[in-house]
């Protein structure tokens, strides 16, 4: 396996939907490419660091003031 | 009044099957139980998309006003909340053009730019890099690098690896194609990771970079 054929199916690797055979040759890939190694865990790191990390909050009193606006809105379109 | 079909199989029922079924029926007590479970989602996708905390707020509020009054609409071959998105993004992108009147504003244009399809910085991540920086900085450094990419690359990336759509699901709702949607997450994917290295690599704590002093 190329670095290139490997960087295709990238997201296949992180989203853990490829099939045994393809899957041991990537390990073989990996095991000689340093390179390919730190872009599938960094890649993986980079979304895992997104879903922890709340970029937009939304604090609870601005919250409870949307929702009720919200429940208002439907009550009168009724 | 349709009948909605479950899609999670033939025996098991979405639980958001059976409040949407309340809700047509005059329940509005069940609304307000759907409005908690997904307002904050909402919030963040209009907000991805929008990139404005008052059009997010205003956003959130017509995209559930909207959802309620159109609920005959609702088939049910889809998950409610996909349902749900597909109006808030919507929603957004209309606010998108208002805001920026006479450019047209379109998710599912062709991006032609090949910037960060291919990796360029092989230098690995220190262990837990996060820690280098406080709350508030890392915040900023997310949404920056967030912020960087072409709208499309964005909202995909928001919708499949943030929000937890899947690939098919984050199709139907903006409209794309699965292989558009595919070709754009590796993108996306691939161009935050580039960017979020130059903070997040293993360095010496003395020459770190600050959020403050490089560009995302």
């Amino acid at each position: 396996m190329k670095c290139t054929e490997f960087l295709a199916i990238l997201d296949d690797v992180i989203d853990e939907s490829i099939a045994a055979q393809t899957r041991a040759e990537i390990e073989v890939h990996l095991r000689k490419c340093g390179h390919c190694e730190v872009v599938l865990d960094t890649t993986r790191k980079t979304i895992e660091i997104y879903r922890c990390h709340e970029i937009y909050e939304l604090p609870s009193e601005v919250s409870e003031r949307l929702h009720n606006a919200i429940m208002e809105r439907c009550k009168k379109a009724k | 009044m349709s009948t909605i079909q479950s899609v999670a199989g033939q025996d098991e029922q979405h639980p958001d099957v059976a409040l949407v079924e309340r809700v047509r029926a005059g329940d509005l007590s069940a609304y307000d139980t759907l409005v908690r479970k997904y307002e904050r989602q909402l919030f963040r996708i209009s907000q991805h998309i929008t990139q404005n905390r008052e059009d997010a707020e205003d956003v959130m509020q017509d995209a559930f006003l909207k959802a309620y009054e159109k609920l005959d609409q609702f088939q049910g071959n889809s998950k409610f909340y996909t349902w749900l998105v597909r109006i808030a993004v919507n929603e957004s992108l209309m606010r998108l053009r208002k805001r920026r009147t006479g450019k047209m504003v379109s998710i599912d244009d062709d991006i032609v730019t090949e910037e960060g399809s291919m990796p360029r910085d092989f230098a690995d991540w220190a262990p837990n890099p996060e820690q280098n920086y406080n709350q508030a900085e890392l915040a900023e450094i997310l949404k920056k690098t967030i912020q960087g990419l072409p709208e499309g690359f964005r909202l995909v990336f928001a919708l499949r690896d943030v929000e937890g759509l899947s690939t098919e699901e984050t199709a139907e709702t903006l409209g794309l194609s699965v292989p558009a949607v595919k070709s754009r997450l590796l993108r996306a994917r691939l161009q935050l990771r580039e960017r979020l290295t130059r903070y997040f690599k293993k360095t010496t704590p003395a020459v770190a970079p600050r959020v403050n002093g490089a560009e995302a």
